[in-house]
């Protein structure tokens, strides 16, 4: 019908990229058939960004330029995305190059968050990526006038049996790459891959290790002014008095801002901003409230507000049979996301427009966020992903976004880098948010569970800024944003109630969350949500009635399983730990395992360890950890496990050592010393990892997928080794030798 | 107040507040990327560098304390056309991930294996206590560490063998 709108002849465009061409000629034109059938969704962020030149570009040098709308958080997207695009469009890797998220040059994919760079951005370049190679085929068919079919895609170019060929650079003319994308892809054999499966180095890692330009800190604009912010005391402190004349004085000083009670100072050095915030917080008073809970109370006073309870599962085989009923309690503290890197950004505006470089989870909604707060209409607001620390979930990154925005509009035409510090990050970021859980199991004679329940408390897990009202500054300045009503993130990936529901075929089984709409404490979300805890208590509780069926915990684990892809990240750790035949080296030598599926739809991981304990001082000495995970198919097995290994151990840091300390006005945990991270000499002696890949699977992300197995690990290991269960996070010296005391 | 500041091997007169911290210098005036900004207590090693072959917090040190001592940074230890043992290995061990805490993380590494180029694994995890990462790349570093001492005992017997002074660095 439209073949004469074609650049092919119709033959060529039937035998090759056909569909794309008709729907070319579709979008254009916008020639409906009435009766068209209804249309399969789009593969992944297809769905919000349908043409195949919002993800993929070729230059007429043939090099391809990549666009991504995730950000670079150190999970290594900015090289695993590029394998997925050269695989797919039989380049090399070298001729790739990609563009992460930036409100004027990417599509809107959200936040980059949940492990989900690969599953959403990487499903949508892999079908951008094979889709364009079509297209490109097609072209060549009918510049060369043969079939498309006796055509292949290498190495750039085109090339006809006849070894006639086209280079990529010669076919994309104009905008024939602006062609929506079709739901169906013709994808590459996985046998046929030789990048993508392939271990390459991470791109970004050379200049971090010579000192190149490499995080929004290093950017240094020609104009740039230093601002600091000094943050209220609490949460809820107002200014009573301040007398800033002084400040002002201060050598470098270009100007004291202040908002309500959003403070701030902006010199031509850093330094000079240092010590002008410091002398502009010496001359501050504040109004403060005690609006806190008691910290030794938390639990108790979280159970006691108003909550919204949802049956989640509700599986039920007629009447429960009777049997031996266990139950069991489990608590985690409020822990923080403690980038190593304090917060920063760095914003201009210049002629009307509003330029920010940050480190965000999410460009657009920060756009969003900053337009609302400076009343300042979208398209006039551009946010650029520069890298920062690494920042599992969210912190103060978008909290810095907007307050260097509110400073650029309020010291127009420089850069404003706003730059925040320790204490600023530790006391103001959202923490991942304090829970509790009740869990009970009935196992029949057998040794089977046959009933199991499970409760939990939990505030929201993401507040993450898509307007003002979820940021700081939108609550401190004098015309303030109110935060908007929290809401639980829905089943099957769920917030609070993440990994809630257990994987284990129980016949009856009630999975109740409770969702706590008042939030005491700042919270939001940290890596793997409310999954770390679930799983801790799930696959604590798992060891708890293996013991009581008298079953090895494994094979306890197996029995009540039906998934083969759960079964066999289980069966590689179990072989790999030599499970069956490790031995006790000493009375308080333990060891531990445990497993989950993230999301109960995602990456699989499985982990075994062992450790020592010191009865004498509580202390937990990490020994030999071994995980297995299945991420679907792996495009790099490196960072697979690269992240596997950060999960393994971060969340080892949270399970012994992590607890956000307050009083009832203020946060009393400002700093590493009152918040202590696990240092080297408290890291495991060796941790392996190893990766399953399974070509031609979807990606099902990495980075959330071994919390939860580590934490309920280390508690079974810590149970083995010292014949009690520890059910309250974090496993401190403090509290395992005082319960050891208490039980000698 | 004009202070002499001797930074990977170049003299530099900077004409600054002398309570003013080395790690603002390096980065603000001499525009130099690896050190950074972690928490300005000495706390976290994420602004290390070493001074007259000692790793210490950047963060922590006025300038004026300086005068006549030498400071190295990333940036002096070795480059990509030139890189050092310490930087070789942690690129092949990939021991990154965001990569925020490893510049400081290099040069604490590399204070140890100047004076002891076969430590121990507990004298590598002592010597590298004062540095966090949060992203938990501790394995690969210290795997990192133990990959650079080797090629660094390698070097040296390699050179000693040419009958050359030092190396290996």
């Amino acid at each position: 019908m439209t073949a004469h709108f074609l650049p092919l002849s119709r033959r060529a465009a039937l035998a090759g990229g056909g569909a794309l061409i008709l729907s070319f000629s579709l979008s254009r034109y916008a020639v409906l058939a009435q009766d068209a059938p209804k249309p399969q969704p789009l593969p992944g962020d297809l769905k919000k960004a349908p043409f195949l030149d919002s993800w993929i570009r070729v230059g007429a040098d043939g090099r391809i330029t990549i666009f991504t709308g995730k950000s670079e958080l150190g999970q290594g997207i900015k090289t695993a995305l590029r394998q997925i695009a050269a695989e797919e469009l039989s380049v090399q890797f070298e001729d790739t190059n990609l563009i992460t998220s930036d409100t004027a040059q990417t599509a809107d994919e959200g936040f980059t968050s949940g492990s989900q760079s690969m599953s959403d951005s990487g499903t949508t370049i892999l079908h951008a990526a094979a889709q364009v190679r079509e297209l490109l085929i097609a072209l060549a068919a009918a510049k060369l006038g043969v079939e498309a079919t006796t055509l292949k895609a290498e190495r750039g170019k085109i090339v006809a049996e006849n070894d006639q060929s086209v280079e990529y650079g010669e076919l994309v003319a104009g905008d024939v790459l602006h062609v929506q994308a079709q739901p169906q892809s013709k994808r590459k054999d996985s046998n046929s891959f030789s990048i993508v499966g392939q271990s390459i180095a991470r791109v970004d890692i050379p200049a971090k290790v010579f000192g190149g330009e490499s995080y929004v800190q290093d950017m240094r604009l020609p104009g740039m002014v230093h601002a600091r912010i000094v943050v209220p005391p609490s949460a809820k402190a107002t200014i009573r008095s301040l007398d800033a004349a002084a400040v002002e004085k201060l050598p470098g000083v270009v100007k004291v801002y202040r908002n309500g009670n959003f403070l701030a100072v902006i010199a031509e050095r850093e330094y000079q901003a240092v010590v002008a915030m410091n002398a502009l917080a010496a001359v501050t008073t504040w109004t403060e409230q005690e609006t806190l809970p008691d910290p030794e109370m938390i639990y108790d006073y979280l159970k006691s507000l108003p909550a919204k309870s949802d049956v989640i599962l509700n599986r039920a085989a007629g009447v429960a049979p009777g049997g031996k009923t266990i139950s069991a309690t489990f608590k985690r503290p409020y822990q923080m996301h403690g980038s190593i890197g304090p917060s920063g950004a760095i914003a201009q505006f210049k002629d009307g427009e509003l330029t920010v470089w940050s480190h965000g989870q999410g460009m657009f909604p920060l756009q969003a966020s900053i337009a609302e707060l400076l009343h300042l209409p979208k398209e006039k607001v551009r946010c650029i992903h520069v890298e920062g620390s690494g920042c599992y979930g969210h912190n103060g990154a978008d909290d810095a976004g907007a307050g260097a925005a509110l400073l650029a509009v309020a010291f127009p035409g420089r850069p404003v880098r706003l730059q925040w510090m320790r204490d600023q990050e530790h006391t103001w970021e959202p923490y991942g948010p304090a829970m509790l859980s009740e869990i009970r199991g009935t196992l029949d004679s057998n040794g089977n569970v046959v009933e199991f329940g499970y409760d939990v408390w939990s505030n929201t897990h993401s507040t993450r800024p898509e307007g003002a009202g979820n940021t700081m500054v939108g609550w401190l300045v004098s015309q303030s944003f109110a935060p908007p009503e929290p809401k639980p993130i829905p089943q099957p990936t769920g917030g609070g109630d993440r990994n809630a529901i257990p994987i284990y075929k129980f016949p009856n089984a009630k999975v109740t969350n409770h969702f706590i709409s008042q939030m005491p404490l700042r919270v939001s979300a940290l890596r793997s949500l409310g999954a770390y805890m679930n799983i801790f208590a799930i696959e604590s509780f798992m060891d708890e009635m293996a013991v009581a069926a008298n079953a090895d915990p494994i094979e306890f684990r197996l029995k009540h399983l039906e998934d083969i892809r759960a079964k066999e990240v289980i069966e590689t750790v179990a072989d790999r730990f030599d499970w069956k035949n490790w031995r006790k080296a000493g009375p308080h030598h333990g060891r531990g395992f445990a497993f989950a599926k993230y999301k109960n739809l995602a990456a699989y991981v499985a982990i075994a360890l062992d450790m020592e304990v010191d009865r004498e001082t509580g202390r937990i000495r990490l020994g030999r950890a071994v995980a297995a995970d299945d991420s679907g198919q792996a495009v790099n097995p490196d960072g697979i496990k690269n992240q596997v290994e950060g999960a393994i151990v971060q969340a080892a840091s949270w399970t012994l050592q992590e607890r956000v300390a307050f009083d009832r006005t203020r946060i009393t945990s400002r700093d590493w010393a009152t918040y202590p991270i696990l240092r080297f000499e408290d890291v495991f002696r060796s941790v392996e990892v190893y990766v399953i890949d399974r070509p031609n699977e979807p990606y099902l992300g990495t980075g959330e997928g071994g919390q939860g197995p580590t934490a309920a690990a280390i508690a079974n290991a810590l149970a083995n080794a010292t014949g009690q269960r520890f059910r309250e996070l974090p496993f401190s010296r403090e509290r395992v030798k005082t319960a050891l005391l208490q039980n000698s | 107040m004009t202070i002499s500041l001797n930074v990977n091997g170049q003299e530099h007169a900077v004409d600054i507040d002398p309570a003013t911290p080395l790690l603002y210098v390096l980065r603000e005036d001499l525009r130099l990327n690896a050190a950074k900004f972690g928490c300005g207590m000495g706390q976290c090693g994420a602004c290390t560098v070493m001074i007259d072959g000692r790793a210490m917090f950047s963060c922590l040190l006025p300038i004026a304390a300086l005068d006549g001592r030498k400071v190295l940074t990333i940036e002096g230890l070795g480059s990509a056309e030139k890189p050092a043992a310490i930087q070789q290995a942690f690129i092949d061990e990939q021991a990154a991930q965001c990569g925020y805490c490893i510049a400081g993380m290099i040069m604490r590494a590399q204070s140890l294996l100047q004076k002891n180029s076969d430590p121990s694994d507990d004298e590598v995890r002592s010597h590298m206590q004062p540095n966090l990462c949060r992203c938990g790349t501790h394995m690969r570093i210290l795997r990192a560490v133990r990959r650079a001492a080797n090629a660094m005992r390698t070097a040296r017997t390699r050179d000693k063998a040419a009958g050359l002074e030092g190396g290996g660095q």
